[in-house]
């Protein structure tokens, strides 16, 4: 008895991407997603910046609003220092959020639920941050992981502690994006793969009976939209506070 | 029909189960596409990158700060048009009120003249006709006195005929006129 049967992880396969050419150079399904977020970005910037009205006109006000909001979320949280770090914080948002939005629609693939990617990206902030930290404090960067005002006897205590909160930074920053990516994406697949089981078991009966797994997935819709803009402002608001830990140092 | 649902049931768990077994594709990292698909994204990533920073960002920039520009010179402009309306009507007032005094010091002045004058003008008159009472009442007793006179000789007349007829004897003048005189006195008197 051959049903159909629920392949929740089938949508995370890789595959060579862009014909044979792509194939040739490794070029997979999920960069193809990666080159249109991308390509969506720049394309926004270019409608957007068609007229440079005073008064902006719908895709002007989205790309300043976008513009705002990330700059505004870099001067808030690292400081006047932090418009150093914008483009790339931007960088960073703009991409993780259409990756996220575009991850939703049918047959895209969501490249941010590969934990490859969201680790390559949160090792990125990591070394970077952390980079900024030494180049802007020297040595004297260790004594972050020295608390101030702490008893000396409970130094060789803490110590460990905050570098292992530390080390655990860029585990945590890609853990979270990754887990509730694939976690949406294969609760989608179980309740549409609900209904064809439903359906083929019950017949009529089933059909009916599948309109609940379909009310659950539209539900899922809207939870999963809130997720992907929140997911996308976690990973950009943590980059922005590791960058404030390493320009600041407290 | 019971087969049918603890085979839909089984199948349910199917999930779990492929989780379970490890083949999760973002885990399969023997897959040459799981290495390499984090190699185009750092090239795509740097691409966006360049163009965001280089072009698109200070771009918006540009143009919002264009605007604050704009905006800044406009409510500065409109500043000092304030300024002027209020400096304008400022002055516009002060003329006003200075017109206004001037106006009020001319109608005083004037009605001081026109009081002053008619003061004068029945001050004039009220002489004349002073006057010409003082005159009227110079005539009116210069009048009494001659008909007062005139009246003296006939009184004597009168009283000597009297005397004549009342006692048939012509009195003295020297008696007569004294007598006379006094009783014409005393009516002068009343």
């Amino acid at each position: 008895m051959a049903g159909p049967s629920i392949d929740a992880l089938g949508q995370f396969r890789l595959s060579p991407g862009l014909g044979p050419l792509g194939a040739a150079v490794n070029f997979t399904n999920s960069n193809e997603a990666m080159l249109a977020s991308a390509a969506i970005i720049v394309v926004l910037f270019v409608l957007g910046l068609r007229s440079r009205a005073i008064v902006p006109g719908r895709l002007q006000a989205l790309i300043e609003l976008l513009y705002e909001f990330v700059r505004n979320m870099c001067v808030d949280t690292i400081g006047e220092e932090g418009l150093r770090f914008f483009p790339l914080v931007f960088t960073l948002f703009s991409f993780i959020l259409l990756g996220n939005l575009l991850g939703l629609f049918p047959y895209f693939f969501a490249f941010t639920s590969h934990i490859a990617v969201t680790l390559s990206l949160a090792l990125f902030v990591f070394v970077f941050s952390t980079g900024v930290g030494f180049y802007t404090h020297g040595f004297r960067f260790f004594k972050f992981f020295v608390p101030e005002g702490v008893p000396v006897w409970l130094l060789p205590l803490l110590v460990p502690i905050e570098i292992i909160s530390y080390l655990s930074r860029p585990v945590s920053l890609s853990v979270r994006l990754f887990a509730n990516m694939t976690a949406g994406h294969v609760m989608w697949e179980v309740f549409a793969g609900f209904m064809l089981l439903l359906t083929a078991s019950f017949g009529v009966l089933g059909a009916f009976a599948s309109v609940v797994p379909l009310g659950l997935n539209v539900a899922l819709v809207a939870l999963e939209l809130l997720v992907a803009g929140l997911q996308a402002y976690v990973f950009a608001i943590l980059t922005c506070l590791y960058l404030h830990d390493a320009v600041h140092m407290h | 029909m019971i087969r049918k649902l603890a085979f839909a049931l089984a199948l349910s768990m199917v999930p779990a189960a492929a989780m379970a077994e490890g083949t999760m594709p973002q885990m399969d990292f023997q897959n040459p596409l799981t290495k390499s698909q984090v190699e185009w994204m750092a090239v795509i990533l740097v691409v966006l990158y360049l163009v965001l920073s280089r072009w698109g960002l200070p771009q918006i920039g540009n143009v919002l700060e264009n605007r604050e520009r704009h905006i800044a010179s406009d409510l500065e402009a409109a500043h000092a048009a304030k300024a002027e309306a209020d400096r304008a009507v400022a002055e516009l007032n002060a003329t006003m009120k200075q017109a206004r005094d001037k106006a009020q010091a001319d109608i005083a002045k004037a009605e001081a003249e026109s009081k002053a004058k008619a003061f004068a003008d029945a001050k004039v008159l009220n002489d004349k006709l002073d006057a010409q009472l003082a005159y009227s009442e110079n005539q009116i007793s210069e009048a009494r006195n001659a008909a007062l006179a005139a009246i003296k000789p006939v009184a004597a007349d009168v009283a000597a005929t009297l005397m004549v007829r009342l006692t048939g004897k012509a009195p003295s003048e020297a008696t007569l006129t004294p007598e006379i005189d006094a009783a014409l006195l005393a009516r002068k008197a009343a």
